[in-house]
């Protein structure tokens, strides 16, 4: 079980060009020009937050909404005109869309026999995708009979069966509570470097994102702000905005000289390029900063506000003499009480910066 | 430090509650007890009952009452079907038989008309919902009588065009049903997500024929049966129309019948009761249907790991639970 079956895989993914794409609605425009390349059989999350435009951008690949200018290439040619039903993609979204009429083999099958499929071959194929998605003992049930996460993967069984040339996922995994929604994550970029299919994948969660993701592309706006490997997009955030919405950043105030921020009487190195010298933000990481007690070593001196443990590690928040209030992150095995004095220093790690806003 | 340690808080927060927690019927406090709801009950079936117990004991009766004592039998049941008496009754045949052709066109009118126009609007159109909604709410807001004196008119260019027969009433009819018809199909409608059904299926290969035929309107078949019972039921009852319009349908027979033979029109209503009765049950049934409990193959909802999937759903699920 779990292991692609013969029957499953799909050909050489498909490499997938947006070229300037817009999307207007009426007096709205949700895409302002949107350029994507999506290598054959690469991984590609769309980051976001509400209203961005991702959703967008995946339903207009697969034809579900019709674009105001650009081009959407697959294997070079452009799909912009042709109907979702004639771009042999394959489709998961975030409810759970099973036809709830048909069984569970229905369910996959019907790919297969709207492409004309025989009978045989359509069976043979769609017990193997059950199969690939460990399902293959369900194939009689109806969708009301399975769980949540459970219906997921038979639609992701229902999109692959068909041997679809992009595999499009719309947040598949925001309707599952938090343990099946990690295991489906693996699960899905499992199947996906197995196959070689080439995926976009649409989520609003950083964690889901950047665990699965070849390459993220946080999106702002109707645009693509920033695309990068997840290590890029966490290092090396290149805009404010980025190096707020992927993981946790302190903004706090400092002074750009040169290539070197002065944050609290320490200069730290800057990260890429900066807005012009003089006030700035700048975007300093919790785990760039540790503290230790006040009565043991120099540093910028703090009070607890509060400490949360989070499994592996432990998240305090302090408040700075001036009332600036920062994250930290340490290990576990320190416990910090609310009230302790403490004192901070910056691990010399480049940072982000941005023009500070008036 | 590892990138995924930084987003515990999200991966920690769960997005649904727990499915499976048993959420047992409410208690109201103004809720009447069981005595008091067998009274309520009892009352209100005693007046539906009096006159149904009324007209059987009426259509049973055999001649005067001698001395006190009334004689029963069927005779004025198997006169109905007696050929001596076709010439008499023939025109409450005739009117059944003209009510019949009316149901069928009003039908085909729900199901050619109505039923694709809320598709559409649905899929394409959702905005223009409530605007079909009032559309096809006016006509219970409309005595029959006002609408009536609006469709003279009208009939009279309709005579001239397709001549006075009885099945034009469909027409009519079939403005008169359209808030009876537009209700089960639309709470279906909203009930199946029928947006994401077709977008799923397009996103297959599905061409718009098959989404409907295939995907919308198999998970429609509640709603739309139960549409057609009840515009089935609304248009054997429906007599303003008809007599205003001068066409021989069931009711407007019924009454003429009724000044020879009250017998036998008593009869005939107590027949048209237990079919309304039966359409009733079947709509019930068919509202209340759920899939038959199934023997499942294979364990209890596992994950792929083995372990139990933390949604699966609890064992009533395995034995038919409805959506």
């Amino acid at each position: 079980m779990n292991t692609p079956s013969p029957t499953v895989p799909t050909r050489e993914g498909a490499a997938v060009e947006l070229r300037n794409v817009v999307k207007d609605y009426a007096g709205h425009r949700a895409l302002t020009g949107v350029n994507l390349s999506i290598a054959p059989g690469e991984f590609i999350a769309l980051l976001g937050p509400s209203g961005c435009g991702k959703t967008t951008v995946l339903r207009a690949l697969s034809g579900l909404e019709a674009i105001s200018d650009g081009q959407i290439m697959i294997d070079g040619s452009d799909v912009a005109q042709l109907p979702v039903n004639k771009r042999d993609i394959g489709m998961v979204f975030q409810s759970y869309s099973l036809f709830p009429h048909m069984t569970v083999m229905q369910n996959v099958e019907f790919g297969l026999q709207m492409r004309k499929v025989d009978a045989a071959s359509r069976r043979e194929r769609a017990v193997d995708a059950l199969e690939m998605v460990g399902l293959g003992h369900l194939d009689a049930r109806y969708a009301h009979q399975l769980s949540g996460g459970q219906q997921q993967r038979v639609a992701l069984a229902r999109a692959l069966v068909t041997r679809p040339r992009v595999l499009l996922l719309d947040e598949p995994l925001s309707a599952l509570d938090a343990k099946v929604r990690v295991q489906l994550r693996d699960e899905i970029r499992r199947i996906q470097t197995d196959l070689g299919i080439t995926t976009l994948f649409v989520t609003h969660d950083q964690e889901e994102a950047l665990a699965v993701a070849d390459r993220v592309a946080v999106m702002r706006d109707g645009n693509i702000e920033q695309i990068g490997t997840p290590e890029d997009l966490y290092t090396q955030p290149a805009t404010s905005f980025v190096a707020t919405f992927v993981g946790l950043s302190n903004p706090v105030d400092g002074i750009l000289v040169g290539d070197r921020v002065n944050v609290f009487g320490t200069s730290l190195p800057l990260l890429g390029t900066g807005p012009a010298e003089g006030a700035v933000t700048a975007y300093i990481r919790p785990e760039d900063i540790t503290f230790s007690s006040v009565e043991r070593g120099s540093g910028v001196p703090a009070t607890v506000v509060v400490s949360s443990f989070l499994g592996s590690l432990r998240r305090t928040q302090v408040r700075l003499d001036d009332g600036t209030l920062l994250f930290v992150q340490h290990e576990v095995r320190v416990r910090p009480v609310t009230g302790d004095r403490v004192a901070l220093t910056f691990d010399g790690r480049p940072v982000a910066v941005s023009a500070r806003e008036a | 430090m590892t990138v995924a340690n930084v987003m515990t808080d999200d991966l920690l927060a769960p997005k649904t509650p727990s499915r499976g927690r048993a959420v047992g019927p409410r208690s109201f406090a103004a809720e009447p007890g069981r005595v008091t709801r067998t009274v309520i009950l009892g009352i209100v079936g005693l007046v539906f009952l009096v006159p149904i117990a009324a007209m059987i004991e009426f259509s049973l009766r055999v001649g005067q009452p001698v001395n006190g004592h009334q004689a029963y039998g069927f005779q004025h049941y198997t006169a109905v079907f007696d050929p001596v008496n076709s010439a008499a009754y023939g025109v409450l045949f005739q009117g059944i038989l003209n009510s019949v052709g009316i149901v069928a066109i009003t039908v085909v009118i729900v199901l050619v008309l109505l039923l694709p126009t809320m598709i559409f609007v649905e899929l394409k159109y959702p905005k223009l919902r409530r605007v079909l909604e009032f559309i096809c709410l006016i006509p219970i807001t409309i005595p029959s009588i006002v609408l009536v004196v609006g469709f003279v008119p009208v009939y009279s260019v309709v005579a001239s065009i397709f001549g006075s027969y009885a099945w034009t009433l469909s027409f009519a009819v079939g403005i008169i049903v359209l808030p009876y018809a537009y209700r089960p199909i639309a709470a279906n409608l909203r009930a199946i997500e029928v947006v994401i059904l077709s977008e799923a299926s397009r996103s297959l290969g599905a061409g718009w024929g098959s989404v409907l035929w295939r995907v919308i309107l198999p998970n429609l078949r509640r709603g739309i049966l139960s549409s057609v019972f009840i515009t089935i039921a609304v248009v054997l009852g429906e007599y303003t129309i008809a007599s205003f319009l001068s066409q021989n349908t069931f009711q407007t027979a019924l009454l003429l019948v009724q000044h020879t033979d009250p017998y036998v029109a008593v009869i005939f209503a107590l027949i048209a009761l237990v079919f309304a009765f039966i359409l009733l049950v079947v709509i019930g049934r068919i509202g209340a249907g759920s899939p038959k409990p199934r023997r499942l193959r294979g364990p209890r909802a596992t994950s792929v790991s083995g372990a139990p999937d933390s949604t699966a759903p609890d064992s009533t699920a395995l034995t038919g639970r409805t959506a």
